[in-house]
């Protein structure tokens, strides 16, 4: 489902932290929001998800949410916070069967098809095992898959991902987001996340968007917007850009060393 | 295998046993001890299509029915609510320490039932009781004002907000009670007493006056045990599975609330109870709320009918304050639970 925002703005508090921001990510690709800390880049995901009010529009298959009810959005779009709350004594299967709520009626209780739908995402995402076991034992990496699973449980086919990576060690950011890649292919999922990790970003996405003051700096090919220079001016880093097999590489320079291009 | 975790058969029928024990022994035990037996058989044969021979006097049979079940059964109901309201409050909330008085229901009943008192209002007059109606006008007053205050100025008005405005409200009235009790000496006693608690004047009226909120309650409490499942997980996280994490959290409020304010008003501030029945099951039976609201209403009716039964049975022919006795042993027996518990995941 293509993923479409004009204009969109949002201000909290009378403060404005996302101005004029339009995106385009059409059905099955990935696109990654980076930005320095502060830019908006949770926050424009959250206007994605429709969780704070924004101005602007946001089209999902070419239709505008304007007006869509709660559940109908959250049918559409999946989000995945960057800090989800870890709800006490809930299992593995309890917390993924959660994202079934937006395919439910107010009252109405799970049925067989949504127990498949959950069995099959644990099946996906490596949890079976896990079923059973409080959420909270499991370790960083395992308890981010079941947060991915709940919001794949959703099957919506927009999947919004705030810093998904950003408790996890190396080995566990690579393999989530090559899950997340190979779960984009299979279900033909659009993928908006946020970043921080700029060679990470540049790897997994196929656009990249750099957030700057709540505003779109410039948006592209990788690399097109992880140049040296425009690192250097919004991030304020001193970096150097290599290119490593096809793939760039972001490497921050001590100061005091001069800088090669 | 993928299930649904809801409420087990053996828990569910740990609950009914457990309402039953309560039942048949609050109404054997007493001035006039009438044997458990006997007891079972005159209930069994008020059921529907049920004859059997009790073998109790009239005069015993008068006891069961006119003076300690409308007893029980309040205890029931009273305990249930206080329980049940307690769960979802600390569910919309996600606050363990919430309990059914958070929005200033029993600061509101208490100035209630006191103005009654002084009033000289809480002697009969006629055909109904103004104490209990004093008691609850004053606990909806009480959440109502918190509930404006809360939202006042905050149009997306936040949890933190409406127990800050609960504190202010029952400061408020904690203190206009306090001073309406001090100037009226008299009848401190009186108030004292309600205040702490008690079932002892329980009738049929009450069980009537209690049993239509004590039903629409329940009823939508239970509704919503899914969708406080889902609000675990936060108001952002709530609203992107599709939730709308404030109306949901209003309709729960504003009906443990009414349920909360029926229940003080017949039986007085009874403390503790919203806290420990609901922890309990956390602690043993399941932290779904699919599993803590059901069993609320069952072991909460349990447990008061019971600590009632203590009540009025340990220093007899006198009775102990019911808040006293749900105090004095639910908070060892907590203790207990809360321990055990630690050893158990640890």
């Amino acid at each position: 489902m293509d993923l479409r925002a004009r204009d969109v703005g949002v201000a909290l508090g009378g403060t404005p932290i996302v101005t004029g921001v339009s995106l385009d990510a059409p059905a099955g690709t990935w696109l990654t929001v980076v930005g320095p800390n502060g830019a908006g880049k949770s926050t424009l995901l959250r206007a994605l998800a429709g969780l704070v009010p924004a101005g602007g529009t946001v089209e999902l298959g070419g239709e505008p949410t304007a007006g869509l009810r709660r559940r109908e959005w959250a049918r559409r779009v999946a989000f995945v916070p960057q800090d989800p709350v870890v709800p006490p004594g809930m299992s593995v299967g309890g917390y993924v069967l959660l994202g079934r709520t937006p395919h439910l009626g107010p009252l109405a209780r799970e049925g067989a098809s949504d127990l498949a739908v959950v069995a099959r995402t644990l099946e996906q995402l490596d949890l079976t095992a896990f079923t059973d076991r409080p959420l909270e034992t499991l370790s960083g990496g395992e308890r981010q898959r079941a947060i991915v699973g709940r919001a794949l449980a959703q099957e919506a086919p927009v999947l919004l991902l705030d810093e998904p990576t950003t408790a996890l060690d190396v080995g566990h950011q690579q393999d989530l987001l090559e899950l997340v890649d190979r779960l984009r292919r299979d279900h033909d999922l659009t993928v908006v996340s946020t970043m921080h990790d700029l060679t990470l970003a540049g790897q997994y996405a196929d656009r990249l968007l750099l957030l700057d003051r709540g505003q779109v700096v410039v948006t592209g090919p990788p690399d097109e917007v992880l140049t040296q220079e425009n690192l250097a001016r919004f991030y304020g880093a001193r970096v150097r850009v290599l290119v490593d097999g096809g793939a760039l590489v972001v490497v921050p320079v001590r100061a005091g060393t001069p800088v090669q291009t | 295998m993928i299930r649904v975790e809801r409420l087990g058969v053996g828990w569910l029928a740990a609950g009914v046993a457990a309402v039953l024990v309560a039942v048949v022994a609050g109404v054997a035990a007493g001035p006039v001890s009438l044997a458990p037996f006997d007891v079972g058989r005159e209930l069994l044969d008020h059921l529907p299509f049920v004859e059997v021979r009790s073998g109790l006097t009239d005069r015993q049979a008068a006891i069961v029915w006119d003076l300690r079940l409308p007893r029980v059964v309040l205890g029931l109901l009273v305990g249930a609510m206080l329980a049940v309201t307690g769960s979802s409050y600390q569910g919309v909330f996600r606050n363990p320490l919430a309990d059914p008085y958070l929005l200033g229901v029993a600061a509101g009943a208490g100035f209630g039932a006191t103005l009654a008192i002084v009033s000289g209002a809480s002697t009969d007059v006629g055909f109904v009781e103004p104490l209990p109606l004093a008691a609850f006008a004053g606990a909806l007053a009480a959440v109502g004002l918190t509930y404006l205050l809360g939202a006042a100025g905050d149009r997306f008005r936040s949890p933190a907000a409406l127990i800050l405005a609960g504190v202010a409200v029952a400061s408020f009235l904690t203190a206009l009670q306090t001073y309406v009790q001090q100037r009226e000496s008299e009848t401190l006693r009186d108030v004292y007493a309600w205040l702490l608690g008690r079932l002892s004047t329980a009738h049929w009226d009450e069980v009537r006056l209690l049993l239509p909120y004590a039903v629409i309650t329940a009823v939508v409490l239970l509704a919503h045990r899914r969708a406080l499942d889902v609000l675990s997980v936060g108001d952002e996280e709530a609203a992107a599975l599709g939730l709308h994490p404030k109306r949901t959290r209003l309709v729960v409020v504003i009906v443990a609330s009414l349920g909360a304010a029926a229940a003080v008003s017949v039986s007085g501030l009874i403390i503790f109870v919203g806290i420990i029945v609901p922890h309990t099951i956390r602690l043993v039976a399941g932290t779904s709320y699919r599993v803590i609201l059901p069993l609320s209403l069952l072991l909460g009716g349990a447990f008061l009918a019971l600590v009632d039964l203590l009540a009025r049975t340990v220093v007899a022919p006198a009775e102990l304050p019911l808040g006293v006795v749900t105090a004095f042993f639910g908070a060892p027996f907590f203790a207990v639970v809360l321990r055990s518990s630690r050893r158990a995941t640890a």
